[in-house]
């Protein structure tokens, strides 16, 4: 068995201070393997975005264990973290958080300056990550040039262009139609097939399930249920999966 | 190439107007701290503008003189004291002193009598334009400056007044000597600066000594203070040194140049400051993802500092450009603004200086970011 990309170890996360703080995480623990993409569902304050970030190493667990590429980043400070995540993590955000006043080939190109590489093998790099998402004729945009399916297909390239283990996605379909989604999610689910990497992504929308290889369902701080997703399932498993979440995902909203 | 300096400009020429603003904080201040430290080495160079042209190697002066225009004398008998001593090879007498210029019409002006013997090299007049030296033996004969002209009441050559009750009669015109003081110098010789200062015939106001070929300077210059009593015998360069120290920090008027340009520095550095910041604000989620993707925060303040030298290099250009007119302008007048390649090398690393400062209150900003934040936003 391969050792997981990423890997959280009973996470538990206070937010906040005195009577106002809460237990975001009660002792969670989740594996990122490669070649899997992993959705993560639950609805609103279930503790989604607190995971990811975890995962992300964007924020410290009050108790418990990351491993992210083999090491754990116990006692690792912001440079220390800010380091693994441009070493090993490709993020993809909800808005884009793409720069208007850059290219989108300056956009992915960006990833690639953070960690000193700015070479002429860079900027080939980042003309390879533009046409794996479609892109390479869209290098000179400026993002208010772009759809926001097209934007988010140059946030993606550049959470790949760096080629890190772990892409981790929050809501990356959630401001997009449904046929930018799908494109979206299928990018993502063929990133995944590389077995050399892991993708999660937090989802409210129902429609991609049928990308995901595992489903793990998130409550109230806690992991309430994992199962296969419908890219793991026969056509007609993957029907009923959605249909069994749809049924849950509607109890919890009302 | 690196994407901080297309980041940190585009962030900059994101808001022009914000842009324009800072840029003119910085012309406005630097501008500011140019006239003042210009007119302080302006003030620095004019004050010491006949010890830089008189003829000596030595300066015999009253002990505790402050600066040239101190009118205090010396006996006669100290110069042969001096010329006693092994290495000097001339003493000449300098006589200095203010007077009333009584015009043809009656008007008057104060004026500053430089009296000087004109068959030794002591301090004579330069940059003559009309006359010459030699016309300055004939009887009531002086020598005045152009600028002054109108002051005077006089149109040249030729032109008559009355100092101290004698004749005189503009005999060389000089070009660009210009007292700090406004008072305008006049020319003569030794005997008529005694007369029009009403000095005795035994007095001096300063002996210029030249040393002997192969003397050295710093020997004499002991030798002189050591057989002259209530005297100091000064080289120019100290001389220069004690006059400006006199004219600069003795009457305040170098502390208030250096206020100014002080001032100027913090008026920059506070406007400078405050658009950065609010830059920094209006960036902060370009910043966040930075931090989100990775970057360390080494790179984030490289962003923010390139801004604030990108600001500078613009600003200090074009107040270069305006501290160049205010040279040209004041070149003539008598307090010139002065700009010498190392003030202007001076001026630009205070320019990167007082950016890179006000980017701190940016920096400290973003290093608070927490990356967290480009979920919620």
């Amino acid at each position: 068995m391969t050792e997981p990309i990423v890997e959280a170890v009973d996470i538990v996360k206070l937010l906040g201070k005195g009577a106002a703080q809460v237990q975001a995480l009660k002792g969670i623990s989740l594996a990122l393997k490669g070649g899997e993409l992993t959705l993560l569902i639950g609805p609103s304050g279930s503790g989604k975005t607190t995971l990811l970030s975890i995962l992300g190493c964007m924020m410290t667990p009050t108790r418990g264990t990351v491993r992210m590429g083999g090491r754990s980043t116990e006692g690792a400070g912001p440079e220390e973290l800010a380091k693994l995540r441009r070493e090993h993590v490709g993020f993809i955000f909800q808005s884009y958080h793409l720069f208007p006043t850059l290219t989108a080939a300056d956009n992915v190109r960006l990833a690639l300056d953070v960690r000193g590489d700015n070479s002429a093998h860079s900027i080939a790099r980042t003309k390879d990550a533009l046409a794996m998402v479609g892109l390479a004729h869209k290098s000179n945009a400026f993002p208010l040039e772009l759809s926001g399916g097209e934007q988010q297909r140059v946030a993606i390239a550049r959470a790949i262009v760096g080629q890190p283990s772990a892409i981790l996605a929050d809501e990356p379909t959630a401001s997009l139609d449904g046929e930018n989604g799908n494109a979206v999610m299928t990018l993502l689910a063929g990133i995944a097939k590389d077995r050399s990497r892991g993708v999660l992504v937090v989802a409210h929308d129902l429609r991609i399930l049928r990308f995901a290889d595992r489903v793990v369902h998130i409550e109230d701080g806690c992991i309430v249920r994992e199962e296969r997703g419908g890219a793991a399932l026969t056509k007609d498993e993957g029907d009923g999966a959605i249909h069994d979440h749809a049924e849950k995902h509607d109890r919890v909203e009302e | 190439m690196s994407l901080i300096y297309r980041l940190a400009s585009r962030n900059l020429l994101h808001d022009r107007l914000r842009f324009v603003a800072t840029v003119i904080g910085i012309v406005f201040s630097i501008v500011l701290v140019t006239v003042q430290l210009g007119l302080y080495l302006g003030f620095g160079r004019i004050v010491t503008t006949m010890i830089d042209h008189a003829s000596a190697d030595l300066w015999i002066m009253p002990a505790g003189t402050k600066c040239f225009e101190d009118p205090s004398t010396l006996d006669e008998r100290k110069r042969f004291q001096a010329l006693a001593i092994n290495g000097v090879a001339q003493a000449t007498p300098v006589v200095i002193g203010y007077a009333d210029w009584r015009t043809a019409e009656g008007g008057t002006s104060p004026v500053f009598i430089v009296g000087s013997d004109l068959r030794a090299e002591g301090l004579l007049p330069w940059n003559l334009v009309e006359g010459s030296l030699d016309a300055l033996a004939i009887p009531g004969a002086v020598a005045v400056d152009r600028s002054y002209f109108d002051r005077l009441g006089v149109s040249g050559i030729g032109a008559n007044a009355e100092i101290r009750g004698h004749k005189v009669e503009v005999r060389a015109v000089t070009k660009g000597i210009r007292s700090f003081t406004t008072t305008p110098y006049v020319f003569t010789t030794l005997d008529r600066g005694r007369l029009f200062t009403g000095t005795s015939a035994n007095k001096a106001t300063y002996f210029l000594v030249r040393v002997a070929p192969g003397a050295d300077v710093e020997s004499v210059r002991r030798g002189l203070e050591a057989n002259l009593s209530d005297v100091d015998v000064l080289t120019p360069t100290q001389f220069r040194d004690r006059s400006r120290s006199f004219w600069l920090f003795g009457t305040g008027a170098g502390f208030a140049l250096f206020a100014g340009a002080l001032l100027g520095m913090i008026v920059g550095t506070v406007i400078v400051a405050q658009t950065l910041y609010s830059s920094t604000k209006d960036h902060i989620n370009e910043f966040a993802t930075l931090r989100a993707i990775g970057s360390s925060s080494v790179y984030i303040h490289k962003v923010i500092i390139c801004q604030a030298l990108i600001s500078a290099v613009i600003g200090f250009c074009l107040a270069a450009g305006i501290g160049l007119i205010v040279v040209a302008a004041t070149a003539d007048t008598a307090l010139p603004v002065i700009m010498t390649p190392a003030l202007t090398l001076v001026l630009f690393l205070l320019t990167l200086a007082m950016c890179v400062v006000s980017a701190m209150a940016a920096i400290l900003q973003v290093t608070r970011i927490d990356p967290v934040m480009v979920f919620t936003r």
